[in-house]
């Protein structure tokens, strides 16, 4: 299965992104520069972390006015599956391609650390690979990573399943302690009505192997692999 | 002479604003006691073509606000122009 990875001025898990697919997955993957508009014909996009154009004016802003993002959004209207993880999440938002926004975290601390995501939806081409309710550890770095979106928004989401991972403790309990970041209702990831648009702040790019920590990363990658080979 | 739009952005009402409440708390601290209130937004200046009419700037400015300036998920937006 073909992975295009975007690249855009000031990412810094693109390389992440591609090690894992290519070297832990052993998945095609395809680099593409932000200026650029021909995605190669991927089975799935990655737009990954870091912090495109500086974060100036609000995180993702001015990244979706990218020459890509334009492919990106016609892709995904085709129902090609995108995947956002860390600012990645936050471009997606801001392209509207996403509900809701990423703020900054409650504590206004930037942070980085393993934290655990209960999955609520293993129902996504996301998540095929995962359990109802199973818990991942998968670390997060953030500094906007608060997610909102308003009440009715936020009815939306839940009535149509689309919350697909909420932070927890250990054990899969969803309570105030184990959000790090001060996230609505403990969202940590979300997707698109259609179930092919998929957000995610924690970040499965490094959590590939054992020897960084956690492999639980994986279950995000084998379920995208898995669900395109199903759709072929 | 050119067209001078001063663009306000500002958090909803029912945004959290962590950074205002840091803000507000270090005031308290500092002796002023009676600000019971801060809320941080951005400020942005824009200098237009003196030769577009006032209507057309406003204009512009509104669409400048809805597509990058603001997110409307969390922002609302003010701005008054000037000619100078």
């Amino acid at each position: 299965m073909k992975f295009a990875v975007t690249v855009f001025p000031g990412s810094n898990c693109d390389h992440d992104c591609e090690y894992v697919i290519r070297d832990v997955m052993g998945q095609p993957v395809e680099m593409i520069w932000h200026k650029e508009t021909d995605l190669k014909s991927p089975d799935c996009v990655v737009v990954p972390g870091g912090f495109s154009y500086g974060d100036y004016l609000r995180t993702g802003a001015i990244a979706r006015f990218s020459p890509v993002m334009k492919s990106v959004a016609d892709f995904a209207a085709k129902g090609g599956l995108v995947i956002g993880i860390c600012n990645g999440f936050q471009i997606l938002c801001e392209a509207g391609l996403l509900p809701g926004v990423l703020i900054r975290n409650k504590s206004l601390q930037f942070i980085c650390e393993n934290v655990y995501i209960k999955v609520e939806q293993a129902g996504t081409p996301f998540t095929s690979a995962c359990q109802p309710g199973q818990v991942l550890k998968i670390p997060i770095a953030h500094g906007e990573g608060n997610y909102f979106i308003d009440p009715e928004g936020l009815k939306k989401l839940k009535g149509n399943g689309q919350v697909v991972a909420r932070y927890c403790d250990e054990k899969g309990n969803v309570t105030s302690e184990a959000n790090p970041n001060g996230s609505l209702d403990n969202i940590a990831g979300v997707c698109n009505p259609k179930r092919n648009v998929f957000g995610l702040m924690p970040h499965p790019d490094r959590s590939g192997e054992d020897a960084l920590g956690s492999h639980d990363g994986q279950f995000i990658w084998k379920s995208i692999i898995s669900s395109m080979a199903a759709a072929k | 002479m050119s067209w001078h739009v001063s663009v306000y952005v500002t958090l909803k009402p029912s945004v959290l604003d962590p950074q205002g409440a840091t803000v507000q708390r270090a005031l308290n601290q500092m002796g002023y006691q009676a600000v019971q209130g801060v809320r941080m937004g951005k400020f942005t200046e824009l200098e237009f073509d003196g030769q577009l009419a006032e209507s057309d700037v406003k204009k512009q400015a509104n669409e400048i606000c809805d597509k990058l300036l603001a997110n409307p998920n969390i922002e609302s937006y003010r701005f008054t122009v000037e000619k100078k």
